[in-house]
């Protein structure tokens, strides 16, 4: 592994990072792209495999960054991969919202927020709709989401129980 | 919008609070982080209210970058400057990337294993139901207001069912959205 290999990963995700409106799933084609097709890092089926590990470990979803990095480059590809994609964006996220901040009693600033409030609950169920897509592979998962949403709302069991009792039903052969 | 509260009650976590906080949401963020982070920062430690916490994910969308991540940037540098947005976000990332790599360590070897892979395929479909219920909990508020559900529909709409690229929708349905509740409030 070379020092330029971690610069092109750097130069890469970092500007993954400012091109991920709407979070990290919009990007993954493009990153796809750079990763296969650019760079020939690895194979398509490599990346969707990274892909599929990253989602089922805890963590933000831009956790298949720092997989696709240690693929390529070991830890110091992760750790590379990880800061280059937070860096620029959480810089830019810094400033905006010192602003948004100082402004928060100024008209125009509640005029916006009021509008946003609407397309932010649509957006959230968007990534709801397409993630349960993604994982109802079949009618036992789609139940498993549809039981988990209403315990999820209704019990006050905790969160890591419901998910640990899904993944056990999972393995010993209920579901999937 | 945001709520008042009396003074005596805001909350002032330091440096190593956000550190905490976000890092106990890395560990637990299974099939992401949003839900976790929603339940922590309004529930639990009560950091934001509930109306805070969606003007905040409200304008992180709107920037670059993972959304939960610029959360987490704003909170920290809220309350404590440029030292707690480093702080909240080492927190958040630190223990989730660790664990990336040792399960993608471990993959090779156990991939073709079925009740591994089964299990995976049954915490992915329970870790979007988690999503589904923090995403109701978010939207259940604007039902009072018509035209804001309108709004949450045409947005759903564009972006889960026509699949349009953000960068495009999202300038369009801001501004008309603003625009809209302007006009309606007037």
């Amino acid at each position: 592994m070379t020092g330029f290999l971690l610069i092109d990963l750097a130069i890469v995700f970092g500007q993954l990072s400012l091109l991920a409106f709407g979070g990290a799933n919009s990007v993954i084609p493009e990153m796809q792209r750079q990763v296969v097709d650019v760079h020939h890092w690895m194979t398509p089926h490599d990346f969707a495999a990274l892909y599929a590990l990253a989602q089922a470990a805890p963590g933000p979803n831009m956790m298949v960054v720092s997989l696709v990095g240690w693929r390529v480059g070991g830890v110091a590809g992760a750790l590379v991969t990880t800061t280059a994609v937070l860096l620029p964006s959480s810089i830019l996220t810094l400033g905006v919202a010192g602003v948004w901040y100082r402004f928060k009693d100024a008209d125009w600033r509640k005029a916006i927020q009021a509008g946003l409030q609407p397309v932010t609950a649509g957006l959230i169920m968007a990534s709801a709709a397409l993630l349960i897509v993604s994982t109802t592979v079949d009618w036992q998962a789609g139940l498993v989401t549809l039981i988990a949403a209403g315990l999820f709302l209704r019990s006050k069991l905790h969160p890591l129980l419901i998910l640990a009792v899904a993944a056990a039903a999972g393995a010993v052969g209920l579901v999937g | 919008m945001s709520e008042t509260r009396p003074p005596e009650t805001r909350p002032d976590p330091s440096v190593f609070d956000l550190f905490l906080g976000f890092f106990i949401v890395g560990v637990c963020g299974f099939g992401g982080v949003l839900p976790w982070a929603r339940r922590m920062i309004v529930e639990q430690r009560k950091w934001l209210t509930p109306t805070e916490f969606t003007e905040m994910l409200g304008l992180c969308q709107f920037l670059p970058g993972g959304n939960i991540m610029n959360v987490t940037i704003a909170l920290g540098s809220r309350f404590r400057g440029i030292p707690g947005a480093i702080a909240a976000i080492v927190g958040l990332m630190a223990a989730p990337v660790a664990i990336v790599i040792c399960l993608g360590a471990v993959y090779d070897q156990y991939a073709g294993f079925p009740p591994v892979r089964r299990a995976f395929v049954a915490l992915a479909a329970a870790a979007a139901g988690f999503l589904l219920a923090m995403s109701w909990k978010i939207v259940a508020p604007l039902r009072a207001n018509p035209w804001a559900v309108g709004i949450a529909v045409c947005t759903f709409v564009a972006i889960a069912v026509v699949r349009l690229p953000m960068v495009m929708a999202m300038p369009v349905l801001a501004i008309g959205s603003t625009l809209i509740l302007w006009r309606v409030r007037a």
